[in-house]
Order: structure tokens, then sequence, then C-alpha cells
């Protein structure tokens, strides 16, 4: 029986070391993003588009850790968004997050991932005070502001001839922004802006607004704010007759926008950062596996952000380590990246400096690059009748 | 400003109206006959909202007639919200009769809060907003710069029939003359052989009805349906019902229109953001009860309903 003893052990640690080399450490990362509410659509989309990121991983023997992906609902509401930030911020198992897609609620949390040392990739909001109001180097964003995204809606739209504008935006901080660089650079490329109307973001009724609208008879209504209410105010104008056409921003490209107005939705115009996904050599392969993965819910316009955030925190990890202060740093020096959104470079606020906007349009129910449209070659017109 | 434009200001208004007109007859017919503020009406408002809208859901068929699914929706809305309103005076508000009001102000308030939170969490994917049943007819109107639309047409003369409707029922019928009678003094009222319970079931049910009514009508305006439709629409009832003076339908029905009035004011006329038109409109509520404080249309206990 003595002999044995020593035979057991050995034969325990060989069975320990061989369990250990096949059970890899698990990190847990963060996704939060609105998953009911208005604009629930968009936080699901970016939801399964991380989680997409993390299964693939998982699934990839070279990796050198397992992923969790913890995911988180804001509703798009500043004040549920600090709970829930601060909920993954102080849970020290948490080492990155891909966070945001509503800039009210990222403008509230930038502060809370700060305190606690949590990086974070944010993946759709747009606010540039988002990134460049502070010098946090704990947030880090994939996807550009609005104002490279206005600077081209406005050169495009005056390149079209228009020249008249009204304006209706929301008075969140988000809505502001947009109106204030839209606004800015519109004046720059010689368009004259009628009347601006700043609205609430919960507002039902907008028949007073429109109806003055009507009156200074603008030749485009340029609307900054969110799905939701781009659709009311969409639908809205046919009820009273205004025939301008229809401007948004990035905050209405998505399915839902299309879904809630039906035929109205035809030729509404609307502008992106980054390049159209299915053009990216690597965006393909996110549109194939996404179809696989069995979501019930599109991956929607920023879907493809999320999925690039999660791919850029796991590289990072990999490299460094499950370590908040080490990602941290490995984040802050991402340069050159290759994702599917195009190369990510971080500038001196960790804001990817994405050259490319996108502009788009809704052709036959459905969100298409301006360039491909029927619009663009002139077979149908964005004015109407 | 032309004509055109100002009719089409007075036709958004005159919507606007009719809807908070609904809701606040009801406030207005509760505090009536019971003294009490029924701060469940607005959830009631969006509850029958939400009863058409499962009503229409229920049409699978695409080639069901408009004209049907409408009517079902419309009789299940105000049916439904009727039974409801019912049931609630009966459970929450009667029980309390002799109770401060304060608590039939907290139990409603309460009541309200579940009513808002169960259709957020049990209707399918509550929390985001409905498309609604586009169903009226189309086709349009055009006057120049104004433009009517038949539906909403139909929408405003439907409103304004339920208003002239209720006035009908409170002036000319039986059951009227019992509300009146009952809010002019319960005790007499019940010695004179009128059923009190009765009368006070009878006015939540014409109450809810009416509320459930600007529901589907409010859906119907505006394609969309949310939960929180009715917390918005609650306070602006109530303050329609309260510068008109509680108690007074004709009162409620003014004030009604007059807050709709004022937030087209606040949104067009006046020089900043229209985002403040409601900071405006709820500011003149708020002056308007300093200098009448009874509301415009005092209650003289002789035609108070």
């Amino acid at each position: 029986m003595r002999v044995r003893v020593p035979v057991v052990l050995a034969g325990v640690v060989s069975l320990l070391c061989a369990l250990n080399v096949s059970a890899k450490d698990t990190v847990k990362l963060v996704f939060i993003g609105p998953l009911t509410g208005g604009v629930a659509a968009n936080g699901l989309g970016g939801r399964n588009s991380a989680d997409l990121a993390v299964k693939l991983r998982n699934a990839d023997p070279k990796a050198k850790y397992a992923y969790e992906l913890m995911v988180l609902d804001d509703e798009c509401k500043p004040n549920v968004g600090v709970q829930v930030a601060t909920k993954a911020a102080s849970d020290n198992s948490v080492i990155a997050g891909i966070t945001h897609y509503c800039s009210t609620v990222a403008m509230g949390t930038v502060d809370v991932y700060r305190r606690f040392g949590l990086p974070v990739v944010v993946w759709g909001a747009v606010l540039p005070d988002i990134t460049y109001a502070n010098d946090y180097k704990e947030v880090h964003r994939v996807n550009g502001t609005m104002i490279n995204q206005n600077e081209t809606a406005a050169k495009f739209m005056t390149g079209l001839k228009f020249k008249r504008w009204a304006i209706i935006h929301d008075t969140t901080d988000y809505g502001k922004g947009h109106n204030k660089y839209f606004s800015e650079y519109l004046q720059k490329n010689g368009g004259q802006i009628l009347g601006t109307f700043g609205v609430t973001a919960d507002q039902q009724d907008f028949s007073a607004e429109l109806t003055r609208i009507k009156e200074l008879k603008p030749e485009v209504l340029y609307f900054g704010g969110i799905t939701p209410l781009g659709v009311r105010i969409r639908s809205q104008m046919d009820k009273l007759g205004v025939k301008a056409v229809f401007q948004g921003t990035s905050g209405i490209i998505s399915d839902a926008f299309v879904e809630g107005l039906g035929p109205l939705a035809e030729g509404v115009v609307a502008f992106r950062e980054g390049a159209p996904v299915d053009k990216l050599p690597g965006g393909r392969v996110f549109i194939e596996q996404y179809a696989k993965g069995g979501y019930s819910d599109d991956p929607e316009a920023y879907g493809p952000f999320a999925y690039a955030a999660a791919n850029l925190i796991m590289d990072a990890v990999e490299k460094v380590g499950p370590n908040r202060k080490k990602v941290r740093a490995e984040l802050n020096k991402t340069a050159d990246y290759d994702s599917v959104v195009g190369k990510i470079t971080f500038d001196d606020h960790r804001q990817n400096a994405v050259p490319l906007i996108t502009k788009f349009v809704v052709q036959n129910g459905k969100w298409i690059v301006w360039e491909d449209s029927e619009y663009a070659s002139g077979k149908r017109s964005l004015v109407r009748k | 400003m032309d004509a055109a434009l100002l009719a089409q200001h007075l036709v958004n208004g005159a919507m606007l109206g009719v809807i908070y007109a609904l809701v606040a007859v009801g406030f207005t017919l509760f505090f009536g006959v019971l003294d009490v503020i029924k701060f469940s009406h607005g959830d009631v408002v969006m509850l029958g909202a939400f009863t058409a809208l499962a009503t229409a859901a229920g049409f699978t068929d695409p080639a069901s007639s408009p004209l049907l699914v409408l009517s079902a929706m419309f009789l299940a809305a105000v049916g439904g919200m009727a039974l409801f309103g019912a049931l609630l005076a009966r459970y929450l508000v009667l029980p309390l009769r002799h109770a401060p009001t304060l608590n039939v102000l907290l139990i409603t308030l309460m009541a309200g809060t579940v009513i808002r939170e169960a259709v957020r969490l049990f209707y399918p994917q509550g929390s985001n907003p409905k498309p609604f049943p586009r169903l009226m007819p189309a086709g349009a109107w055009e006057f120049g710069e104004f433009t009517l639309r038949l539906d909403s047409a139909l929408l405003l003369l439907t409103g304004l029939a339920a208003i002239v409707a209720v006035h009908l029922v409170i002036t000319r019928t039986r059951l009227g003359l019992a509300i009146r009678a009952v809010a002019q003094d319960p005790e007499t009222a019940s010695a004179m052989g009128i059923p009190f319970r009765g009368t006070v079931l009878a006015t939540f049910a014409i109450g809810s009805g009416l509320a459930a009514l600007a529901g589907v009508v409010n859906g119907l305006y505006y394609s969309e349906v949310s939960f929180n439709m009715g917390l918005l629409l609650g306070a602006i009832g109530f303050s329609a019902a309260v510068i008109g003076g509680l108690g007074n339908v004709y009162g409620a029905i003014l004030g009604g229109f007059l807050f709709a009035a004022l937030q087209t004011v606040g949104a067009v006329a006046l020089p900043f953001a229209s985002a403040y038109k409601d900071v405006f409109a709820f500011a003149v509520v708020i002056v308007v009860m300093a200098w009448k404080p009874a509301g415009l249309l005092a209650e003289r206990s002789a035609d108070r309903v």
C-alpha cells in the first residue's frame, strides 16, 4: 500500500495539470446599451453583435482566455445608465466595457468609469463631448462623432442645390449638438436656416411646429434626434401636408424607422460615420456569422461598431492579461487596428479618427448607400410632388 | 399669418382640445359625484388605447374590413374601460368614501402606477412605443396652405359627438338626473330613492369609457401609443378640469380646449423654443388658478354635476 500512494498522487497531479491546460481563465466584459425603450432595436443589435464577437472568440482554440459577457440595460436614460454603469464598474471581475448607444447616457456615465478605473469603448453614441469634453484615459470610442457627420451632411445637401432649411431638434445634449454642428456647417456652405425648433424628447404632438414650418416653406427639414421622434415627425409632416425633404442624422438609421413609417420613409436621407459594412472584407464575414448566430433582431447600424469594440478589447486582454490598468494602457495605444468598420486609430482623446462618412437614403423600404440608389442615378427625386 | 395657416392651427388645436376635454370630463364627473380626484385616470386612457391595440392584433386576417376592426376596437376599449372604471370605483374608491380624500388620491395614484407598469411588463415589448394600426380612410382636402385630412376630421367629429352625447345623457336622461342629484346632495338623493352606489358606478363607467375613447382617438391620430402616454395626458386633463372648475362638465370641456390653445400659442406665437410650450401652458394655468381659485366656471351648487 505504501508504494502506491506516490503513484496515486502522481496521477492526480498530472490530471490536474491536464485540466489546467484545457480550462482557460474566464474574463468578464460588460455590454451596456438600451435594450428596452424607443431605441431598443439599436441596443439589441449592438448586444447581439458584441455577443457574437465573444462567442466566436470562445470558439477559437488559440484564445488564451474564455470570455463572459455581462449584459446590462441603460434604457437610454441617464439615471438608469449611471446605475448600471456603477454596478458594472464596481464589480472587480469586470475588466472592460462595450458601452452606450445614447449620447445622453454616455455623458452621464463617463465619470463613473473614470472613478472606478474601468476602461470602456463606446460603440454608438456620437456626441463629441463624450471623448473631447474630458481627458479620461478610460473612455475610448470606435464610432465617429456628429461633427464629421454634419460637415458631410451640409456639404452634400447643399451640393444637391437645396438652399432653405428648417430644423427640428430634441433638446437633449444629442439633439442640441446636432443642431449646433449642422447649423454651423450649413451656413459655411451657403445654406439658409429659416427656423429652428427645439422640442422635448418625448413630445407627441408636432402639429404646431410643423404648421409653422409649412408657413416658412423650407426645401429640407433637418431633424436632429433619434428614431421614435423621427417617426412621429415624419408621419405628422404627411398629415399636415409639409412637403419638404426629410433629412435625419445617424440617430434615425435603423430598421425600426423604416418599419414605423412604411412608404412614408421613402426618400429620407441620413448620414453615418464609417464605411458601409458589406463593402469591407471583414464586414462580409460579420454579416455571415451574424446570420448563422440565429439572432432574432438585426444588427442595425451600429452593430458592427459593437462587434469591433468587443474584438478590440479582447485583443487587448489577450496581449496584456485581464488587468484593468494594463488593458486601458493597451487600448490607449490603438493604431491602425483592422476591424469590420475599417482601420481604428485613436487620437489624443482616444477618439477613433474615422475618415469616412457614408450617406444613406431609404429606397423600397431599406436604408441603402446613396451612391447605389436610384436617387443618385437620377431615376427618382428626393423632392415630393 | 394668412387665413389658411390660421385654419390649420385651429384644426390642430381643436384635435388636441377634444382629446384633453374627453379626459378632463372624467376628472370632473368623478369629483362631482364623490368629491374625489382619481389620479389613475390618465393610465386608464392608456389602457383603453392598448385594449384597442390588442383587439386589432386579434384580427389576423388582413382582409378584415377596416370598419369592422375599428368598430371592434372602439367597442372593446370603451366597454372594457367602462367596466374597469366601475370596478376601480367599487373596490378602491367607494370603500374609502369616509376616509380623508388624500387617501383616495394616494390609492388611485398607486393604482395608476400598477396599471402602467403592468402594461410595460406584460404587453409584448411593452416598453417600446407601439405603432397603432392606420385604419382610418385616407384622403385629404387642400385649401391653399390648409390641409384637412379626412381621418383627422372624422376623429374630431367622433370626439365632439362623444362630448355632445355626455351632455345629453346628463341633461336629458334619468341617469343624468340621478348623477346630478347625487352630485348635489348624496344623502337627500338616497332618501328620495336614488340608488347611490349604482349612480356612482355608472358615473365612473361613463368617465372611464370616455377616457378609453380619448386613448383610441389619440392612437389613431398619432399612429402610435406607448405605456407612459397617460402620465402627461392625465396631468393635462386634470389641469383642464381644474381651470374649468372641478365638478362642472362644461368647465372641463372649456379647460381642455383652453389648454390646447395655450400649447399651440406657446409653440407658434412666442419667441422661445417650442420645447417650452408645456412650461408656458402650465404657467398660465397657475396664473388662472391664482386669479380664479375655483376655476373659470366655478361650480354653483345648483348646476353642479
